[in-house]
């Protein structure tokens, strides 16, 4: 069997996502402007979602869209505005320690990246495009068998986490 | 087909991004839209190595991850709210309540 070496539209699919993915992340890394950090978050958590449908994970592309563009970010533009004055027209937004964190940011890379390159990893042959056509039906089954009670705890853990968080942020009453 | 290893380079850099932004932004809130790159690219690789051993058991741990964000996403901000009320800044040098 000789290896398939030309590009399929998947490979273009792909190579754009990441680099949307990558230079979008950048774009929230290095913006001067928090608003256009949140934007760019939206892209590089579209490019995520498309690369799990590339990866054959449709539901959880689609629960990708909803939690994060539709939860987290939303969530995080309140954020960006509830805590700039909008009549301050200068958002301070700078950077400190570049020096430091570029070297911490460089050994993390070259970690990483020595590992999953030098790794020779187990992949089952033809896994990738035929084994599983929808994920959604395991993804529920496995739910309610064998991860019923961590199901369960994450439940608790919203319920809890909304509850503390509406506590947090509540003004606190007036004696 | 594209091989394993492109993903999990791909998800590498994006951790990186991630970290390098937590640790160099100042402003609260950018440092929160980096740790949800991290957890991103977290998952980006769970989902990798789930489809490319064919099973579909490991998205469950991604399902879970994205539980425990949404969570995090709540509190944290919740925290920064109240933190801006009381101290009128978001950003991380000037929050040193913790010193002594």
């Amino acid at each position: 069997m000789t290896p398939d070496t030309t590009l399929h539209l998947t490979d273009y699919l792909f190579y754009f996502f990441a680099l949307l993915a990558v230079f979008s992340g950048g774009v929230v890394v290095f913006s001067r402007n928090i608003v256009h950090s949140a934007f760019a978050l939206m892209f590089t958590l579209f490019a995520v979602a498309g690369l799990y449908v590339l990866l054959n994970a449709d539901f959880l592309a689609v629960t990708q869209i909803l939690v994060y563009v539709g939860g987290i970010l939303v969530l995080i533009l309140f954020g960006v505005m509830l805590t700039n004055k909008i009549v301050d027209v200068q958002i301070k937004a700078g950077s400190i320690h570049v020096l430091p964190a570029s070297i911490i940011t460089a050994v993390i890379a070259g970690t990483l990246c020595g590992v999953f390159t030098l790794t020779d990893w187990f992949v089952v042959p033809g896994a990738d495009a035929s084994a599983v056509k929808t994920t959604a039906p395991h993804i529920g089954e496995a739910l309610i068998t064998n991860y019923v009670l961590p199901f369960e705890v994450a439940s608790v853990v919203l319920l809890v986490a909304m509850l503390g968080a509406a506590m947090i942020a509540r003004r606190e009453r007036k004696k | 087909m594209i091989p394993l290893n492109f993903y999990l380079i791909l998800s590498a850099f994006m951790f990186c991004v991630g970290v390098l932004g937590v640790l160099v932004r100042r402003n609260a809130i950018v440092v929160f839209m980096c740790i949800e790159l991290m957890l991103n690219s977290v998952n980006l690789s769970l989902i990798a190595f789930s489809s490319y051993l064919g099973d579909p058991t490991g998205q469950m741990l991604v399902f879970f991850v994205m539980t425990v964000a949404a969570a995090e996403a709540a509190v944290g901000l919740a925290i920064i709210i109240a933190l801006f009320r009381n101290k009128q800044t978001v950003n991380i040098d000037e929050i040193n309540i913790l010193k002594w």
